[in-house]
Parts: structure tokens; sequence; C-alpha cells
């Protein structure tokens, strides 16, 4: 069976992409699709020659080029896409737990309503008709229990996927995923491994309520021992879900729920998403843009937005969000000097901030401006729709920022 | 000969009927029945039988661990004292039948998994004393490279799940592991311990909820020792019968100051949750010392409390009683394998005094499978960084 590990990955570019109503999320041309290419080499890789200066000198020609390259890259890359089956995320996940199941007798899922009902999301559909009920576990309502369950079972050797519902219901069990699964590595002297995978929607929705759309990886991310991915294409939600489930390190997989009925296509043959690697979405030479689950699609909504004005944006899914790919991004600062960092958490002691923090702590010479971080505001996320869209960042709101930070 | 002594024995031991004339210390199989001395209570389920088969190699075999364990403690409570032990110290004496009772029925395949009163279990579960001292003294030797402490002993071979801080959340871990043991075939069972302190975490009943629905092997021992840290259990609980708390699960009440009534119960137990599935074994136990080496133990009780119970339920006590009354061994015999052990332990300690502390570079292992960080390198991939994010 052959595996192929993708460095790099997707440059979706949805051109129709609306960010309001999820529905139309489905690109209807299917043309400007760019499957990943094998080691994506950034496009424009005169890098080296370190111009540090962009102040004034924007110059449009030099955008133009760029985005021809883009475009080449994609018609080069697409003679892979004639292959391949298209499907929607939540599928893809399904996609990638099944075989997940079907490669390792260890692998078991357990949540609320996985099994028969199967999974409020749909990702562990026919799961438990295949597997039965031993392997695809239905628990009562006990996020503490089931979740401590799942992690002594892992210090045996079993594999289990755990679901929270709702990652804002993984609250419940901060106390197993912190003390137990974090440390139990470390306090055993590296005697148990805890090889989890903890999954679940989160993020902001459609007017779910406050306690509905909660964005756990801010309180997790200080957590020592554990790694956090967020998927945000079916195509590296397949990929991360099944690195996650073969890492020997427990993970946490953060999917939003507004992003399960993407459509993509993805390769027939079995790949495995690197858990660790940032995502190149797009290239570019002015400004890295930093974001990762469904702000990617509210920034490449605003990237068109300022390819229009001139502005050449070079966004990165940053995909791994502890830690953090500081290759990649390191590379990318060397090369734009300006970043601006676009996420769904809260202002205060969120990813971004995080990431705000390792930036400058290791790029600061690198940088022309003060990085700027574009986050959900300090609030309870309210039901009322205007409201709610104002909470989180709008593509208009990262067009304004780009100019801003371009001056 | 044995009977001569039959007059200084005054908790109610029935006279045994096989008495073993052989002075032989080591060996002896014969086999030889004990009574427990109190009836054991039952909850939804038939109690076990109070004789309990035993063996004279046992009955020593008992003496000198818990002996051991004994030891082992107070030397850790005098560590403590001379600051080479920091942190919380939570010692285990007085409760030392538990720990033996439940190894004598139980192979090394059946899990056992413990809050922070670990250090005896662990030594039963087959730890050395050297690994026990440099893990409390925080050296390299120690059975979790130091990184541990007093709270987190394991012992992956022997199936010893440790060793938790944050208590109630072991039970959970065992029910998993119950799970893991029945997904897997194994035959074998998982003693999930708390003390009565915990018996009030919600998440137990969760975990005993899930583990009656699903027909897991687990069994939850209480280790009743009437004090949670402070608070006295009839201050912390509403019912105070911790063994019927299951309500559907059944439960055994068991003196958990006898050795033997341990042992029985945790064979019981054992054959019952690979049958039916959970039961839950309520030990009624006492400590001697308070809470942790923080906790002078005297505050919430009384000094003749305390030393009520150590003249008349001690554990150790009953077993050599049980030893001269069958005439295993003389008095003089015990007290030199008392001073052996006592050498056993001080070389043990001054090994583990002698052993290193860790080294730096150990700050940085078993946060992650592959050591520290998955590699996130520095921006020209070079060096790694061990800074993260």
């Amino acid at each position: 069976m052959s595996s192929i590990i993708h460095g790099a990955g997707a440059a979706t570019a949805l051109s129709t992409f609306n960010p309001v109503d999820s529905k139309k999320l489905v690109s209807p041309s299917r043309t400007n699709l760019s499957v990943r290419s094998q080691r994506y080499i950034v496009a424009g890789s005169d890098a080296s020659k370190k111009k540090k200066s962009f102040g004034s000198g924007l110059r449009v020609g030099h955008s133009q080029k760029l985005i021809a390259n883009a475009a080449v890259a994609t018609k080069e890359a697409d003679t892979s896409a004639s292959t391949g089956h298209e499907l929607l995320l939540f599928e893809a996940l399904q996609e990638g737990l099944e075989e997940e199941m079907d490669r390792d007798a260890n692998v078991c899922v357990m949540g609320e309503d996985v099994g028969h009902y199967g999974g409020s999301y749909k990702v562990t559909k026919g799961l438990a008709d295949k597997f039965g009920d031993l392997r695809v576990l239905d628990t009562p309502i006990c996020e503490n229990a089931f979740t401590g369950m799942g992690i002594g079972a892992a210090m045996t050797g079993l594999r289990p996927v755990i679901e929270g519902m709702n990652m804002g219901f993984l609250l419940l069990a901060f106390n197993q995923i912190s003390n137990n699964c974090g440390m139990l590595h470390y306090t055993s002297g590296g005697q148990f491994t805890i090889p989890v995978v903890i999954r679940g929607p989160g993020g902001v929705g459609r007017q779910l309520g406050a306690e509905h759309s909660q964005r756990l990886e801010s309180y997790f991310q200080s957590i020592p021992g554990i790694q956090m991915v967020a998927c945000s294409t079916p195509y590296n939600a397949k990929g991360l879900m099944k690195a996650a489930i073969r890492s020997e390190n427990p993970v946490i997989l953060f999917e939003h729920v507004l992003l399960y009925n993407l459509k993509e296509k993805i390769p027939d043959e079995e790949y495995i998403c690197n858990l660790e690697e940032a995502e190149m979405v797009r290239p570019g030479e002015h400004i890295t843009i930093l974001t990762y689950s469904r702000m990617r699609y509210h920034v490449m909504q605003a990237a068109k937005t300022l390819v229009n004005k001139g502005y050449d944006p070079e966004v990165i899914d940053i995909r791994s969000l502890k830690p953090f790919d500081l290759h990649t991004i390191g590379n990318s600062v060397k090369k734009t000097h300006r970043v601006l960092i676009v996420e769904e958490c809260m202002r205060t002691g969120g990813i971004g901030a995080s990431l705000t923090a390792a930036i400058n702590e290791n790029f600061h010479d690198y940088l022309d401006a003060p990085v700027v971080c574009l986050s959900s505001q300090d609030v309870p996320t309210p039901y009322a729709g205007t409201l709610e869209e104002w909470t989180v960042v709008q593509p208009a709101q990262i067009v304004t920022a780009v100019e801003q930070l371009c001056q | 000969m044995a009977l001569s002594r039959l007059s200084s024995r005054s908790n109610g031991i029935i006279r045994p009927f096989s008495a073993a004339f052989s002075r032989l210390i080591s060996t002896d199989t014969t086999p030889i029945t004990i009574e427990t001395s109190l009836p054991f209570t039952a909850h939804l389920c038939d109690p076990p039988s109070r004789s309990v088969e035993s063996s004279s190699q046992e009955l020593l075999d008992f003496f000198r661990t818990m002996a051991l364990m004994r030891r082992m403690e107070i030397a850790a409570d005098s560590l403590y004292k001379a600051k080479l032990i920091r942190g919380f110290c939570h010692l285990y004496d007085g409760q030392e039948a538990v720990a033996i009772g439940m190894e004598a029925a139980i192979t090394k395949k059946d899990a056992i998994i413990t809050a922070y009163r670990d250090h005896c279990i662990f030594l039963g579960r087959g730890g050395s004393l050297h690994e026990v001292f440099s893990e409390l003294m925080g050296r390299q030797a120690g059975c979790s490279k130091g990184k541990g402490g007093s709270m987190h002993f394991y012992k992956k071979e022997s199936s010893f799940y440790g060793g938790h801080g944050i208590v109630g959340a072991q039970v959970p871990l065992g029910c998993g592991i119950a799970f893991a043991q029945k997904y897997n075939k194994e035959e074998a069972v998982t003693f999930a311990m708390y003390g009565d302190g915990a018996a009030n975490q919600g998440q137990l009943f969760e975990a005993l909820n899930i583990s009656a629905l699903w027909d897991l092997p687990a069994i939850l021992v209480c280790e009743n020792n009437h004090y949670g840290m402070g608070t006295a259990e009839w201050r912390a609980a509403k019912s105070p019968s911790y063994y019927k708390r299951g309500d559907y699960v059944p439960g055994l009440k068991v003196d958990g100051m006898d050795a033997f009534a341990v042992k029985q119960a945790c064979k019981f137990a054992k054959d019952h949750a690979l049958e039916k599935g959970p039961i839950i074994l309520e030990m009624d136990t006492y400590r001697y010392h308070g809470h942790s080496m923080s906790d002078p133990g005297s505050t919430y009780r009384t000094r003749d409390e305390i030393s009520g119970v150590r003249q008349e339920r001690d554990p150790i006590e009953r077993i050599k009683k049980l030893v001269l009354s069958h005439d295993l061994a003389t008095e003089k015999e015990l007290k030199d394998m008392e001073k052996e052990i006592r050498k056993e332990v001080d070389d043990a300690i001054a090994k583990a005094k002698d052993c290193p502390m860790p080294e730096p570079s150990e700050l940085f292992t078993n946060v992650y499978v592959k050591g520290f960080g998955t590699e996130s390198f520095g921006p020209d991939r070079k060096e790694v960084k061990a800074a993260l994010p």
C-alpha cells in the first residue's frame, strides 16, 4: 500500500466564496482548484535578495508576475487532479477514520452518539455498523469520565479517538486532558504513551449561542505534552486525522462547525499530512497572513479584494497550533517582513497572542512593522445574527489591516 | 507447643486446626486455613466465606513484606523531616494489609491504579526500594526518572498505572484500563483504588455507570481510612456506606486491617468482575500518619484513637500473632527479620542518596514521545529550538 506523505498542502482558491452563507461553499468553477504539489517551493524565491524595504515601493507589475507564477503552478499540478474523488469535509474525516480503523485494530472511537446515531455531524456515520459496538462506543453524557477512560485505555496500548460533541463540552474533561493526557508520559518517566486523538467541532457557528460557540484552542495551548492541529479543507482534514491517529502523542484535532460541508476533490491513494507543518495557501510577496480553520476562508476572500487593489499577500494556514511551524512562518517573514495574524480565538490569550510573541521573539530583526493580530472580540458570542457577525473577523477588516500595514 | 501461646491472643482468631510445626522459614507450603476476624458485609451479592486458604510461606511472606513496607514509610518520614524528600509525601503505614492482601489474590497481568498514597502498592507490584527512595529524593534512578515524585510512581511491566495527584481522576482511567482489557480479551481485571474523600467525586459515578453498562472488569476499591485529609467521613458523606454507593453495582465491605480478609475479598471480586461486571470493595482501614507529611494528623482526631487502633487492629501485629501461634517462627526470629529489613531499608536509602540528580537535559525529555517538541526548528532548520512555540 503506497502512502504518499505530502509536505505542503493545497492552495485552494475558492473564487466565489461568500462568507455569510456557508451553503454556497461549493466552488462552481473547478479550474482554479490547484491540488498540492510534492515539495512546494515558494514561488518567487528571490528571498535571498532580501529587499528590506517595500515601504512605498509597491510595484503592481511585480505582483502580477507572481500571480502568473501561481497560475503556472496550478496548471502543472492540475494533471494530477484528474484522478481522485470529490467529497465533503465530514466525509473526508470519516474516510480517514475508517481507513485507520481498518488498518489498526487498536483504534476505537468513543463519544456521545457516535455509534448508532452516526455522529451529530455525521463524521462517524456507518462506522458502528461496520466495526461493531465495541469499537465505536456510544457513551453516556459524562465527558470527564469517558475522556479519562479513553486516556486509561491508551495507557495500555489502545488508540481511542475521543469525540467531544462540541469542543466546548470538553471543558468538563479539562482535568483529564491537562493532567492525565498531557502529563502522564512525563511523570511516568516515559513508561506510558498516550496515543489518543481528541476531536470535535468548535468555533463560532450560526447563532448557536455563547456556550456552543467556544474556541478551546486558547485554553488548551499551554498544556505541555499535547499537540494541537486545526483542519480547514477536506484534504487536510483527512490527512490530519490519519496523522493524529498514527501519532504516539496525544493530539487534539480542532474541526469547525461551519466547515463540515466544504467540498473538494481529494486523491484516491492514501496520504497523510504532516502534523507539525503549516500549509502555504497562496504565495505572495508583500505581507504574510497567518490564519487557521474557518478564518482561512475569510482571508482568501479578503485576498481577492487585495489582489484587485494591487497587493500580493502570502497566505499561510498554520494548521499546527501547537507547536507552531516556525520554519515555514520564518521563511515567509524573512521574505515579506510584515505579518498579519487572523484568527477566531479571543483577543486575550489566544493562539494569535502566542504566535505574536513567538514571531516577535524569533524574527524581530526581519520585521518592518509590528505584528498585527486580528481576533474575535473578548465577549461571549451573542445570539443575534448581526452581533455574532461582528464578534468574528470579517474580510473587510482584513483588507483594512493589510492596507494599513503595507503603507 | 503452639498452644502455649494462645493465651496472648486477644482478637478472636479462631484456633487453627492444622498446625505446622516446621521451623523452616522459607519454603513450607503446607496449607493453613485462617478465619477472618470480622464477617464480610455484602450489598447485592453473596459474601465470600470467612475461611481463607493460606500457607506458612505466605504468612511469613506477608509478615516480611508488610514489615518492609512499614519500615520504608517510617524511613520516608525521617527523610522528609531531614528535607531530603520535598513537596507532598503521603504515607501508607497502617494500611499495608490492603496492598499485601490484594497482591496475594491477583497476578501481574491484573492492573492496579491508585491515587497518591502509592509507595507500598508500588513495592507490592514488584518495585524495588532503590527505585522508591530515588524517586522520592528526585534522583535519576527513580522509577519515573526523578520527574514524577512521591505521587507519580508507575510500573508498566507489572501493570501498575500509578500514582495520580488529582484524586478521583484515576477511577475513569482505571475503567479505561478495564475497557482495554475487555477489548483485548485479556481475562484480567483492574483495581481502581481511591479513598473515602475521593468517593464523593462525580466522575466515579460516571465511570461506574459506564462500567456497569458495558460490563467492564473493573473493581473499585475504596480505602476508607475515615478521614479525607482533615475531614472525617461523617462530615463529608451523607452515606458513609461506600460499598453500597454503587446502588445497582454489588459491593462488599471488608476489614482492611486483616490481610486475609482483603485477600479473600479481592479474589472474590476478581471472579465476580470477570463474569458479571464491576463491583465495589470498601476496605475499612486506618492510617497512622496524617494525610501527608505536612499534616500532623492530630488536630482532627485524638492520639488515643490512633494508639487504640494501633493496639487492637494493627495489621502487622495480627500477622505476627498468627505466625507465632502457628509456630512458624520465634519472637527472636521475627525480631531478627525486622532488623534485617531495617538494614535493607537503610542500605537502599544510602544507595539512593549516592544517586545523581537528573541531567538538565532531562527537563525536556519525555514531554512528547520523541523527546521534546515535535521538532520545531529554528528558522534556518539547523538548530532545534526547544522553546515552544
